[in-house]
């Protein structure tokens, strides 16, 4: 029996780049607080792990593409296309929709994410390691 | 990496919050600095802030408005409030005009106060963000250790 990196590492690595990606976002909420006309923005973290998951599109297979005509349907590796606006609670009288105290508790509760994430991926590294010593 | 793109968001926030501290010590420091003359009186200044791309986020994000990975906050000029100045008749002040009135700046002080302690309170939260961010880079250098 070979050991699958990618069945032996299970979800962690794909929720892992996830929300990296998510931080970055709502670094920028915050970085954008008082700039007026900025629309908070958010990651639908949930809905692109089941995409990440499931495989939204097989690389391996990816649409023919037989006509000049056809639109290359490989999904990019930007996130732009998932990313959503948040529906403002109060929006400001300067067009700016980034509520600091929502983007400060999405914050946290994200790296905690990201924390308790990187904490499996490191049980599970760490399962591997005691099973090639054999200890 | 999108963890490391935070220090340069977070990085240019930083930054024009402290074009705005700066603004706001300059429109306090000047508060009483009076003219006889209207056109040099000091006028009240403020930023105007701006979302921008930062340089070493993704190609693809460069080149698209919507990009929001790796995008930070950059002061596009700041300006100089058209608020009518404050006129005071103070004839015996030696910078009086002829009508006896002395130009004092357009400076709301109640307005700079607040807005002083927005711009710390958003530079905060900034360093916060910032040192997350380093955590959570650190934990990943040492993960299998």
């Amino acid at each position: 029996m070979t050991i699958n990196f990618s069945n032996a590492l299970g979800l962690a690595p794909q929720a892992l780049e996830l929300l990296g990606q998510r931080t970055s976002v709502l670094a920028n909420n915050i970085a954008n607080a008082d700039t007026p006309n900025y629309k908070a923005r958010e990651l639908p973290f949930q809905a692109m792990l089941k995409d990440a998951i499931n495989g939204a599109v097989d690389p391996a297979e990816p649409m023919a593409i037989t006509n000049a005509h056809h639109i290359d349907a490989t999904p990019a590796d930007s996130i732009d296309g998932d990313l959503q606006y948040r529906v403002p609670l109060l929006p400001a009288i300067d067009g700016n929709t980034v509520d600091i105290h929502v983007e400060q508790a999405a914050f946290a509760e994200n790296t905690l994410q990201f924390q308790a994430s990187l904490r499996f991926l490191d049980n599970r590294f760490k399962g591997l390691i005691s099973a090639i010593r054999g200890e | 990496m999108s963890l490391l793109s935070i220090f340069d968001v977070s990085g240019s926030a930083m930054s024009a919050e402290t074009v705005r501290l700066n603004t706001t010590a300059s429109n306090l420091a000047n508060a009483q600095s009076v003219t006889s003359n209207f056109a040099d009186t000091y006028r009240a200044r403020h930023p105007v802030f701006a979302t921008q791309a930062v340089p070493g986020a993704d190609a693809s994000d460069a080149d698209s408005d919507d990009g929001a990975m790796g995008r930070g906050v950059k002061v596009l000029g700041i300006v100089e409030s058209n608020a009518p100045l404050t006129m005071r008749y103070e004839p015996e002040h030696p910078l009086a005009n002829e009508d006896g009135y002395v130009a004092y700046p357009n400076v709301n002080v109640v307005q700079e106060m607040a807005d002083m302690i927005s711009a710390t309170r958003s530079f905060q939260m900034n360093v916060e963000v910032l040192n997350s961010a380093r955590t959570l880079a650190e934990r990943v250098l040492t993960l299998g250790q």
